[in-house]
C-alpha cells in the first residue's frame, strides 16, 4: 500500500454530478498530449460525465455523447486530438487490434478508455488510472499515476488542488 | 436503374438491390443480435471483421433473390460515413472494387440520409415534408426532412441514445439483450407509477434529449429498492423514456407546423411508444408512419435507395474511394 502522502495516488468523494464534472475540469489542467487514461467503474458510475468535465475544461463546448455505440468519439482540439473510447460492447479483446485502435495512441493525442479491461492485453499501458465507484448516491474516485508521465500529472493535480482549495478528502 | 447498396458503418452488414422502376428487389442483413446475446450487447468489431467475410456472400444472395447477376447492376452505393473507420473501409473497398471491375458509377452515401429516406421504401409512404424521429441504440434525434438532401437536425441526445438507455437499464436490472424488448416485457408486470423517475429535458424548451441521468436514476433506485422492485423500475423507466420521446416529437411537429411524423430506429418498435404516438396522432390530427423494422435498423436497402436518389438527380458519382468517419449531416446538400 502507498503511504497517504504519496502524491501519485489520490482518493476523493464526489457527492454529485457537479463534483464529477469539476474533477474533470481539474484533470484537464494537468494533462499533456501523449497520455493514455483508463476509466473504470460500473454502468452509471460517471465515466462519461468525467470526460465531459474534462472536455469542458479544455474549452470544448459541443456535445459529449456516450461512445458506447460508436466505440470511439474524436474531439479535435487546438493542439491535440482527444479520443474517447468505450469498449463496453467488446466480446473479445482481439477486437481492439481488428479496429486499428492502437494507431490512435501517439504523442499528439490523449486517449481516454472506458471499460479498458475488455481490451485485455492488447491495450498499451496506461499513464493514469481512474476508478469510480458508487458510494451511496455519490461516487468515490481513486486516481493513480502509473507511469512517470502519469505520476507527474498526479503531482500537478495535488499542487493545483492546494491552490484551488480542494479538500482532497479520501471519503 | 438498378443500384446495389452496401451498408457497413457499424454492427450490421447490409446489402440490397433497388430498382428505380420496380422498387426494392432484394435485401439481406447479417444481424449479430442472436449471435452475441450472451455478452449483453452487440459486438461491432467481431461484426466489423465479419463485414469482410459476409459482404460478398450477402451480395450473391441478394442478386440470386432478385434474379439478377452482376451485369445487371447500373450503379453502386455504399455508406461513406459517419461510422467506424475500419468498418466503413470494408464497404468502400468492395464498392470501389466492383465499380472498377464492372465499370460502374459509385456513390458514397451519408448513413443518416439512408435512414431519413428509408420511410419512402415503405407502404404507405409519407409525402415530403415530414419530421423524423430516429431512435435506436446509437441515435436519438429529431430531424426536419423537406426533400432529398434537404435535412435539418432539430435536436439530438446530449449523452446516451434512447436505445442505449434501454440496453443499459436491462443490464442494470439483470435482463438480457436486446434490452428494449426485455425491459418492455418486464415492465408489463410492473407499476409504472410506483417510482417517479426523471423526464430529463422534457421541459427544456428545445428538442434535445438526455438519457444518462435516467440511467443513473435507475441505478440508484435499484440499489435502494432491491431486486423485488425491478418490474416497477422497468415500467417507470419505460414510461419516462416514452414521455420524453413523445413529448419532444409533438414539440417538433408544432415547431415545424408539419403534420407527418416518421419514427425510425429499433426503439420505434416499442409498443408503449407506438400506442402513445398513435393516440396523440388521432387526438391532434397528424399522421404517424412506422417503416417496417427491417428498414428501421441499419440496412443495405436504405443505402441503395439513397444512392438511387442521388444518381437520379445526377449527383456527382466520381467513384473516388473515400470514407468519412466523422460527417455532419448539415454538410449534405440537395442534388443539383
Amino acid at each position: 500500500m502507498h503511504a497517504p502522502h504519496d502524491s501519485a495516488k489520490q482518493a476523493r468523494f464526489l457527492p454529485d454530478e457537479a463534483a464529477t464534472l469539476a474533477l474533470g475540469r481539474e484533470l484537464s489542467n494537468v494533462l499533456v498530449p501523449g497520455l493514455a487514461i483508463w476509466l473504470q467503474g460500473d454502468l452509471g458510475a460517471g465515466k462519461t460525465t468525467l470526460v465531459r468535465g474534462l472536455l469542458r475544461g479544455l474549452g470544448y463546448e459541443g456535445r459529449v455523447k456516450s461512445p458506447t455505440f460508436t466505440l470511439v468519439e474524436l474531439y479535435p482540439l487546438s493542439s491535440f486530438n482527444l479520443y474517447h473510447f468505450d469498449l463496453y460492447r467488446f466480446a473479445d479483446p482481439g477486437e481492439w487490434a481488428d479496429a486499428g485502435f492502437r494507431e490512435y495512441f501517439n504523442d499528439q493525442s490523449i486517449c481516454l478508455v472506458e471499460w479498458p479491461e475488455k481490451g485485455g492485453d492488447f491495450l498499451p499501458r496506461p499513464d493514469l488510472e481512474v476508478r469510480l465507484d458508487l458510494a451511496g448516491e455519490g461516487r468515490r474516485v481513486e486516481l493513480a499515476g502509473v507511469t512517470e508521465a502519469g505520476r507527474r500529472c498526479m503531482q500537478r493535480l495535488a499542487t493545483q488542488e492546494g491552490h484551488t482549495g480542494g479538500d482532497g478528502s479520501a471519503g | 436503374m438498378k443500384v446495389l447498396g452496401i451498408e457497413s458503418s457499424c454492427d450490421e452488414t447490409g446489402i440490397a438491390l433497388y430498382d428505380t422502376e420496380r422498387g426494392l428487389l432484394a435485401h439481406a442483413l447479417h444481424s449479430q443480435v442472436a449471435m452475441h446475446a450472451e455478452y449483453g450487447g452487440v459486438v461491432p468489431e467481431l461484426a466489423s471483421r465479419d463485414h469482410i467475410r459476409r459482404a460478398l456472400p450477402l451480395t450473391r444472395k441478394v442478386l440470386a433473390e432478385a434474379g439478377c447477376t452482376l451485369k445487371d447492376i447500373d450503379g453502386i452505393a455504399y455508406t461513406q460515413g459517419p461510422g467506424l473507420a475500419g468498418a466503413l473501409l470494408v464497404g468502400a473497398s468492395i464498392a470501389s472494387g466492383l465499380g472498377v471491375a464492372l465499370n460502374l458509377p459509385v456513390v458514397g452515401v451519408h448513413h443518416l440520409e439512408g435512414h431519413l429516406l428509408s420511410p419512402l421504401l415503405a407502404d404507405p409512404r409519407p409525402e415530403f415534408p415530414f419530421v423524423a424521429l430516429l431512435v435506436s441504440g446509437g441515435h436519438t434525434q429529431l430531424m426536419r426532412v423537406a426533400g432529398v438532401g434537404d435535412y435539418e437536425m432539430m435536436g439530438e441526445t446530449l449523452d446516451d441514445a434512447a436505445g442505449e438507455a434501454f440496453d443499459k437499464t436491462a443490464q442494470l436490472l439483470g435482463l438480457g439483450y436486446p434490452g428494449g424488448p426485455a425491459v418492455a416485457k418486464l415492465a408489463a408486470s410492473g407499476d409504472a407509477h410506483k417510482y417517479k423517475l426523471p423526464r430529463p429535458m422534457l421541459n427544456s424548451g428545445d428538442l434535445d434529449f438526455s438519457f444518462s441521468g435516467l440511467k443513473t436514476a435507475v441505478l440508484n433506485l435499484k440499489n435502494r429498492a432491491g431486486p423485488d422492485a425491478c418490474a416497477d423500475i422497468a415500467a417507470g423507466f419505460q414510461l419516462a423514456a416514452v414521455d420524453v420521446l413523445a413529448g419532444k416529437s409533438l414539440a417538433a411537429l408544432k415547431q415545424t407546423g408539419m403534420n407527418r411524423l416518421v419514427v425510425a430506429g429499433g426503439v420505434g418498435a416499442n409498443q408503449l411508444l407506438r400506442d402513445r404516438l398513435n393516440a396523440e396522432a388521432s387526438r391532434r390530427g397528424f399522421q404517424v408512419f412506422y417503416p417496417p423494422l427491417a428498414l428501421c435498423t441499419d440496412n443495405g436497402a436504405m443505402i441503395a435507395f439513397a444512392g438511387a436518389m442521388r444518381f437520379a438527380h445526377a449527383a456527382p458519382a466520381d467513384g473516388r474511394f473515400g470514407i468519412r468517419p466523422r460527417w455532419d449531416l448539415s454538410e449534405l446538400r440537395a442534388p443539383a
